[in-house]
């Protein structure tokens, strides 16, 4: 029996209370996140239950119980605390998916600190942007990692502590560098959890846009709330499940389904700190009897394209649930998994900005193979007329994506940047920047971005931030960075490049261009086609048509460009 | 030759894919995919630098993560396309 049982009673009277209750959010005045997923866990009596079971690619494993999530986590937050580490202070955290990771966002919040988590294959400049915004204090990192913030330190007068967690032994320690081993400081077994309120500051995850800078949603400790019930009812998990999200918590997935939501329920997770392999990846859920799988699109699309036959190599009985998300699933993707694991992936939307699911697919409701599902309880969703931004009420009609807000998961705001943050409402609602339609029994179904945005295997890469590198490169005159389609991972990026007089086009020259942006900003980021061009199409005040181009690639109808023209 | 080959592969692997000093080693059965040292979006940068090199062209369904995941792999990948 799923925890949600029907969805529709459970939509009809649902309250948000009803899941703070169960948490016992709030009591003796606690609403720390790090409490929720570690201490309150152990004062249940499954102290000794395993929370993490941490696999890397060599095949070393690590097994923490819940107590030692409690302990070690409280170490480091002594540690964060003795370091100089304040209330209310930036910390980064910059690693693969260690155990330190993991701990380590636990330890930062129960010491009342505000964790930054980035994807650690960043490079030096998308790192640097992101740290400059959040005027982050202290990161901690792994060494193989340190070069590239060694390369930007002196550009970061607040970045004043860098903990490497890995450092050898008998290593000196730059300036403002400090070395940190878990496993061998003292353990601290008692952490005076810092009471902060529901309302304070406890993650920001940098999300990008189509201009400006990257953003940071500010999310607050209360998030915990829709965090924990959708992972009850939308990933149902159970008190016996083997759980296993392939996010890297350096996205919002890896942190609100990959820590918050299943240590709130004292679910014992599997994480594996290794690249993609289909193989690879039925090995490990055979190994660890994984029972409930929540991965993305594209990877599913990967292990299609190693067909059903890799799939029965393995006793993959144990799954039970399955469910996706970062982007639209297709329906060949959903009819596929139906017949390798004989499970439905069900598709989970949500974004950065909201913290938590919002609209989804649920165990025991109809799927419908393509579709995003409905909203979650307590959730109200509709999409909007592009122009009036009032509800559309005609089923099948394209229009914005839109939610009331007030869910405890919501951003509070973009970091330093009220100004953007006040832009995504309109009449009330708020604007999740996606297109779809509702059809008559009210499900909806995933259109496309209504801006520039790139999605690329679940990821969200700003144009303008891909155009700015590129200006930095001695070749490049003007670009202009569109997502094309992919067969796997929806959208790639594609730069159409105009060279300086005396650069050619080659093959050289597009290999150095796409390894100097994949340094620079992130592979994600990185053109997987260069396209060059003698002069990039323009409106009449000079801004390049980004959209013309994206249609060409698209196979969309330009139409009239004179309006594109005096944008 | 092989060895040459195989020198070459390492060397580009260090320089575009690995910090200077991050202390990663890499030899001709590093694991690269599956250690991360090189994702699968930064694959299409190692298959076009292979292609131009060596002048094949690598069909996308044979540039699996499995095949890149060591230079001895690569190796044997290269010799199906080259005369290497």
């Amino acid at each position: 029996m799923s925890h949600i049982g029907s969805y529709e009673e459970r939509y009809k009277s649902f309250n948000w209370k009803q899941s703070e209750e169960e948490l016992e959010y709030g009591k003796n005045g606690m609403y720390n996140i790090g409490y929720y997923c570690s201490d309150r866990i152990c004062e249940k009596g499954n102290g000794k239950k395993l929370g993490l079971i941490w696999e890397g690619f060599t095949g070393e494993v690590k097994k923490y119980s819940y107590n030692d999530i409690r302990v070690y986590s409280n170490t480091i937050a002594k540690f964060l605390q003795d370091t100089g580490i304040n209330v209310g202070d930036r910390v980064c955290l910059f690693m693969d998916k260690v155990p330190e990771l993991y701990l380590g966002f636990i330890g930062i919040l129960k010491m009342g600190g505000i964790t930054q988590p980035l994807f650690s294959a960043f490079g030096e400049e998308a790192l640097f942007t992101r740290l400059d915004d959040a005027k982050t204090k202290a990161i901690m990192i792994q060494k193989k990692h340190l070069p590239k913030v060694r390369r930007i330190k002196d550009k970061l007068p607040d970045l004043t502590k860098i903990i490497v967690i890995d450092a050898d032994e008998a290593a000196t320690p730059q300036i403002n560098e400090i070395h940190f081993w878990m496993e061998k400081t003292p353990k601290v077994e008692k952490f005076d959890i810092v009471k902060v309120g529901p309302e304070v500051p406890s993650v920001i995850h940098y999300t990008s846009g189509t201009t400006g800078k990257p953003k940071g949603a500010q999310h607050a400790h209360s998030s915990i709330i829709a965090q924990y019930i959708t992972s009850k009812w939308v990933l149902d998990l159970q008190t016996d499940d083997i759980y296993w999200c392939t996010a890297d918590p350096g996205w919002v997935t890896g942190t609100s389904y990959g820590i918050i939501g299943p240590w709130a329920l004292g679910v014992t997770q599997v994480v594996l700190d290794a690249g993609f392999g289909a193989e690879k990846w039925y090995a490990f859920m055979q190994k660890y009897k994984v029972s409930m799988w929540y991965s993305a699109p594209t990877a599913i699309r990967l292990l299609m394209k190693e067909g059903i036959e890799a799939v029965k190599k393995y006793d993959l009985s144990s799954l039970r649930h399955l469910a996706s998300v970062g982007e639209p699933l297709n329906a060949e993707a959903v009819v596929w998994s139906e017949k390798a694991f004989g499970k439905m992936f069900h598709d989970t939307y949500w974004q950065t900005e909201t913290g938590a699911m919002m609209i989804t697919n649920y165990p025991g409701m109809k799927i419908k193979p393509g579709s995003m599902g409905k909203p979650f309880p307590g959730i109200t969703a509709t999409v909007l007329n592009t122009k009036t931004y009032e509800p559309i009420t005609s089923p099948g009609m394209v229009g914005l994506i839109a939610l009331k807000p007030g869910w405890p998961s919501m951003m509070r705001s973009y970091w330093n940047n009220k100004t953007t943050y006040d832009s995504k409402f309109k009449n009330g609602w708020y604007i999740c920047g996606d297109r779809a339609s509702i059809d008559n029994e009210g499900y909806f179904w995933f259109v496309g971005r209504d801006d520039d945005v790139i999605n690329t295997a679940g990821h969200l890469v700003g144009p303008f931030e891909i155009e700015s590198a590129l200006l930095e490169h001695k070749a490049v005159a003007e670009s202009a960075a569109v997502g094309k389609p992919d067969p796997v991972n929806m959208e790639v990026v594609k730069a159409f490049i105009a060279l300086k007089p005396g650069f050619e086009p080659s093959g050289d020259m597009e290999l150095d261009i796409m390894n100097f942006i994949r340094k620079k900003l992130s592979p994600l980021a990185m053109p997987q086609e260069i396209e060059f061009v003698p002069s990039l199409p323009k409106t009449r005040s000079g801004k390049i048509m980004r959209r013309l181009l994206r249609a060409k690639e698209w196979g969309e109808e330009i139409g009239d460009t004179s309006t594109l023209e005096n944008d | 030759m092989s060895e040459d080959i195989k020198k070459m592969i390492i060397d580009y692997v260090k320089k575009e894919y690995l910090e200077e000093d991050s202390g990663v080693t890499v030899n001709e059965s590093t694991k690269l995919i599956s250690s991360g040292i090189v994702d699968s979006f930064s694959m299409v940068s190692l298959k076009m630098f292979l292609e131009k090199k060596f002048s094949v062209k690598i069909p996308d369904d044979k540039a699996t993560p499995e095949a890149f995941d060591s230079v001895n792999n690569i190796m044997n990948l290269l010799k199906e396309y080259t005369k290497i």
